[in-house]
């Protein structure tokens, strides 16, 4: 079970939460200018890294809110949590969120 | 006084009997309990029943000391063989003495008699016997044995696959097995609780006490568990000396204090079983189980989520038997028990002893035995010159020292004697009568909870034991579960561990004076089997695993320890293996010369203990787990007598029956034909309803919808299609205009949370800038739909007069606010699904009950009905419209017909995926209707096959998606996805359907049967 910080609530469990995809995959501004390519991976190919990953979770019983998380996929720390617009924060040199 | 001890058969004879209620002895007068010393209450007598006779014992026992203070040595057979067999331990890693605990629905298998605290009146039976425990007609099952050994579920019954079912496992499940369920539902309830707190202390024992109290001192918040009922570990078990008083007297000094301390949270009968991520673990209170039954309101167990900064285990060490042929004798006991049975239940678990061991920890097993005034017979060691001190304490109370092994246990019902194979004379065996053999292989930390996230425990040559290897974060491992064997180690390691858990957490620790304690000895000698050549030497007793079982998984390869186990089945019973791995793996690394630590460690996994389901589920069962939504309409459609169905969460009104019905079908046609030709009523509050209100509302709709939105004008509805990205059709429904920034949108019941949760997606992540509120008002609407061609004529009775909704002022797809009744507010929307002249009439939930009643009171001189799913469903066939089936998440707008909704004036989710190539081929299953021109019957699900067309997934053009029969027409209609769509209107078909044996004609037409030019909806 993972104790998540929500940006807006704070640490909650793991059972408030809903997995919502990989963060920042962009929708194009202008969709059509998009080729089959782009399309194919905007829509379907998405990271499956061992370590660090940038994950979309949702505090759906909570606050409801849609938030990025940066989480490692081996040992399921949770390095940091933004708000959906921010950019990732620098996690060079091992900084890491309050657990 | 039942004397258990008799193996006559005529003993066997008399359990056919009819079972005779002996009165209850007093305890007191039991030649097994002590007069003096132990925790238990002689003033607390209890009655108790084992395999329904009646028994005394007393308050602060277990079933299982009750059971040996009442002489009984006999309590369950074994699991494959059928071997009788007695209590070895005396905690939760008890692998023999199972029992069904209480009775009727409450009955409960597999429960361990070593932690099954006595209460007034519990009732036990032994399990996995027929027809008694002392005459079990299954123990040929021993004779057997080469065939049921490690292997025969794979081997045996391989073949033919069908026997499996119908013989094999039936048959296997008679001779072999455990308990039996209750089969009633449990009548108890059970919750979960959260729990945060700096430092969880897991045990109480030596060191899990100064772990709390070094913790609990610097100020830290601690929550301290313990498995047992009462606090104190192996201090209640032993007979030690701590600063000059008994240890049991001085862990009640501590936990006193503990329990002064106001940020210090004590919970016993409270087993840990689990550590998960980021520093939480789960556990089990047994809060009524020593109750007959729980008071009212009171869970019969709890289970407990705990979030931890920091946590100490120091849940101790268990026992390890010693391997020799016949080791299961009721009467082989494990040394620490036999000291837990004398000081801490005042039992004495035999009268003659042997004591067989190969560590020092015997030492206090001869003393404890000695001054319990139990004769020691022999004391038997295989080690030499390092036996000591072990060789003292034998002296010290007289018994013989023999330097060798047990290597046969005799006896059957009970233990009776034990052979000895004395080191110096190998050739000569020594026979010693007992019925009583203490033993002790050593003690394996418990590293249970250290290895749940995966680390992988440590092999100590020095302590032969696993130590815990790498640590889940936030860990400290403290005490006997550390391989800190020895009382002084126990309580420095704990308070070490404790002040440091404290520290981490911000809390400065001042140190706990260590108390005075006496030296101790803790050698050991790795013994992992005795070499015996008779009787069956068992390593896992719950699961009758014998060295033997080693031996053949070695011979046939199954030599990795995974392998090992699962071959054997080592391990896997309900006790996880607790006395049994570390034998088995020891005695497979000797068959390949190999070392333990090239042979594998076993990793635990939760949970530490079983677990009953209906603790985890808590208050989730039932309804309370899948609760049932009631529309506000609901009580009065219940008073018209109304089937319900479930739709989701939803109960709906499926029809309205009336006597006389032969069937649902007559109520449905009554319906449809009512509503056709007068009009209809029908509750629709299911529908997802979501209220948007901003500035930028029509252009966020804009981009959700396939068709505009933000063109639609004030008062007016529109039906909508929503896509997904990859351009398939996610929803329909409808979306009104109620001001410039003010829209209400409605969606199919079944989607209604998935496209809240979209729009969600959408605003918050896609256009966060866009200047949109919305709120889902699902359950804030009760909604009506009011059709036929009368349905006017009810409407304009019911809202107030000031409003005029004339076919003019009000005409097809207007949407507005009104009221009705006089002054109740309500929205009204002219939106047919039915293809009628139909409105749409929201109210607020509060006035649903209301409203309903008053539409049908209004309605009654023009021949109003109610109208189900049943006929809502027919009449939306019957006008074509598409529905659950037809928008099945495989479907586009095209295939559906529906793709003149589609903008492609304005960009919107799923605009251009839907037009990729492969969802624009002219053969892609596309909507059609058709007519039966054969004379079967037609389901949904059928498949379309061109007529003389072999039945092949290869010759499939389509499937028939709703289907129903008419009583408008006269005759069948359907809808389906056909390859080619409309193109194929007049073609003649089968709906093939082989799962029900139907094969019938039909004529491919236009979806839209009943009025096709849409009159009736505009009139
Ligand atoms: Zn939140």
């Amino acid at each position: 079970m993972l104790l998540i910080p929500c940006p807006y609530c704070g640490p909650r469990p793991e059972i408030e939460f809903r997995y919502a995809g990989q963060a920042h995959v962009a929708r194009a501004a202008d969709p059509s200018a998009l080729s089959d390519a782009e399309w194919a991976q905007f829509l379907y190919l998405r990271d499956n890294p061992r370590g660090r990953h940038a994950e979309r979770w949702r505090h759906t019983n909570g606050c409801g809110r849609f938030f990025n998380c940066i989480r490692d996929t081996l040992t399921d720390k949770i390095a940091a949590t933004y708000r959906i617009g921010e950019t990732p924060p620098d996690l060079a040199a091992g900084a890491e969120a309050r657990r | 006084m039942v004397d258990a001890a008799s193996n006559k058969p005529a003993r066997a004879a008399a359990e056919f009997a009819p079972v005779r209620q002996t009165a209850a002895a007093p305890s007191a007068a039991s030649p097994y309990r002590l007069a003096t010393g132990g925790i238990v209450d002689r003033s607390a007598p209890l009655l108790f029943s084992f395999d329904g006779r009646n028994y005394g014992g007393l308050r602060g026992d277990t079933l299982a000391s009750a059971l040996l203070a009442n002489g009984v040595r006999l309590v369950g057979r074994s699991f494959k063989y059928h071997r009788p067999r007695g209590i070895l331990a005396a905690g939760s890693e008890e692998p023999n003495a199972l029992v069904e605990l209480r009775e009727g629905a409450r009955r409960e298998p597999n429960t361990r008699a070593t932690v099954a605290e006595l209460y007034e009146g519990l009732a036990a039976v032994s399990q996995n016997r027929w027809p008694s425990l002392w005459f079990d007609c299954m123990a040929v099952n021993s004779l057997f044995s080469p065939i049921i050994g490690a292997g025969f579920y794979y081997k045996t019954f391989m073949w033919p696959a069908s026997f499996w079912e119908k013989l094999y496992e039936p048959m296997i499940r008679r001779a072999a097995g455990l308990g039996r369920a209750a089969g009633m539902p449990d009548p108890d309830t059970y919750e979960k609780a959260f729990a945060h707190c700096d430092v969880l202390v897991i045990g109480s024992g030596p060191a899990g006490l100064m772990a709390a109290l070094a913790a609990g001192r610097a100020g830290a918040r601690v929550i301290l568990c313990d498995e047992d009922f009462e606090f104190g570990g192996r201090l209640l078990a032993e007979c030690r000396d701590i600063d000059g008083r008994p240890c049991a007297q001085w862990a009640g000094s501590l936990l006193a204090e503990l329990a002064s301390l106001p940020e210090v949270r004590m919970l016993k009968r409270t087993t840990v079983f689990g550590a998960y991520d980021h520093g939480v673990y789960a556990a089990i209170e047994r809060v009524a189980d020593h109750l007959a039954t729980p008071s009212p309101h009171m869970p019969r167990q709890r289970v407990w989520n705990i979030v931890a900064k920091r946590t100490v285990l120091a849940a101790g060490a268990i026992e390890r038997p010693l391997v020799f042929g016949n080791n299961d004798r009721p009467g082989v006991m494990l040394g620490g028990a036999v000291r837990a049975y004398l000081n801490r239940f005042a039992v004495k678990p035999g009268t003659r002893a042997v004591v067989f061991a190969n560590n020092d920890d015997a030492v206090a097993t001869l003393l404890d035995l000695a001054a319990a005034g139990i004769s020691v017979q022999a004391c038997v060691d295989p080690r030499g010159a390092d036996a000591g001190v072990v060789r003292a304490a034998a002296q010290r109370i007289g018994t013989r020292f023999v330097n060798g092994a047990v290597v046969r246990a005799r006896g059957g019902h009970r233990l009776r004697a034990v052979d000895v194979s004395a080191v110096a004379e190998p050739w000569h065996k020594l026979t010693f009568p007992c019925d009583l053999l203490a033993m002790s292989g050593g003690w394996s930390p418990s590293v249970h909870l250290s290895s749940h996230l995966g680390g992988r425990p440590q092999w100590s040559d020095a302590l032969a034991a696993f130590v815990p290897g790498p640590l889940p974060r936030g860990m400290s491992v403290a005490g006997a579960a550390a391989g800190e064997f020895g009382l002084a180690a126990c309580l420095a390691g704990g308070a070490k561990a404790g002040a440091e858990a404290a520290g981490d957490c911000g809390f400065a620790a001042k140190p706990v004076a260590m108390p005075g304690i006496g030296p101790e000895p803790i050698g050991i000698a790795a013994l992992w089997r005795v070499r015996a050549k008779r009787g069956k030497a068992f390593v896992d007793f719950q699961n009758d695993v014998t060295v033997s079982d080693i031996e053949l998984a070695e011979r046939e390869g199954f030599r990795a320890v995974e392998h090992l186990k699962r071959y054997t089945t080592l391990g896997m019973a309900t006790d996880q293996g607790k006395t049994a791995n570390v034998n088995g793996l020891a005695i497979m690394a000797e068959l390949t010369e190999k070392t333990i630590p090239a042979t594998g460690a076993t990793r635990f996994r939760p949970p530490y203990t079983p677990v009953a389901i209906g603790a985890l589920a808590g208050h989730h069962r039932r309804k309370d787990f899948k609760p049932t939504r009631l529309t506000p309409g609901h009580a009065w459609a219940q008073e018209q007598g109304a089937v319900f169905m479930e739709t989701g969460l939803w109960l709906r009104a499926q029809y309205f029956p009336q006597p006389g019905d032969n069937s649902w079908l007559d109520a449905c046609n009554r319906e449809v034909t009512a509503t056709r030709n007068a009009v209809g009523v029908c509750d629709v509050s299911t529908l997802g309803k979501i209220d948007l209100q901003g500035t930028d509302a029509g252009l966020f709709l804009d981009r959700l919808y396939a068709n505009a939105m933000s063109s639609l004008p004030v008062g007016r509805a529109r039906y909508g299609l929503m896509l997904r990205e990859d351009g398939f059709v996610l929803d329909d429904g409808t979306v009104s205009r109620l001001a410039e920034d003010h829209f209400f949108v409605t969606t199919t019941t079944a989607n209604a949370a998935r496209v809240m949760q979209h729009m969600d997606f959408c605003h918050q992540v896609l256009w966060p800038d866009l200047d949109v509120q919305f709120v889902s008002v699902s359950d804030q609407w009760a909604q009506y739909s009011l059709a036929g061609p009368k349905a006017r004529e009810v409407l304009q009775k019911l809202v107030d007069g000031q409003h005029d909704i004339s076919n003019t002022a009000f005409p097809y797809m207007a949407a507005g606010e009104v009221t009705v009744g006089g002054g109740v507010p309500a929205r009204l929307f002219r939106i047919s699904f039915s293809g009628e002249l139909a409105y749409e009439i929201s109210v607020p939930a509060r006035f649903g009950d209301a409203v309903i009643r008053a539409v049908v009171a209004a309605g009654a001189p023009l021949g109003i009905r109610p109208y189900g799913l049943e006929a809502l469903s027919v009449m939306r066939i019957e006008k074509g419209h598409v529905g659950g089936a037809e928008i099945n998440g495989q479907t586009t707008a095209r295939d559906l017909g529906l793709e003149r909704m589609v903008s492609s004036k304005k960009d919107f989710i799923g605009r251009v995926m839907a037009g990729r190539p492969a969802l624009l081929a002219p053969d892609r299953p596309a909507f059609v209707g058709f007519k039966s021109v054969g004379d079967g019957a037609i389901g949904a699900g059928a498949h379309f096959l061109p007529v003389g067309a072999e039945p092949s997934a290869r010759n499939d053009e389509g499937h028939v998606t709703s289907v129903a029969y008419s009583p408008t027409l006269g005759h069948l209609v359907g809808l389906g996805l056909l390859k080619g769509g409309s193109k194929r209107l007049g073609e003649k078909m089968r709906a093939y359907d082989p799962l029900r044996g139907r094969d019938t004609l039909i004529e491919v037409c236009s979806p839209v049967f009943y009025d096709p030019e849409g009159a009736r909806l505009r009139a």
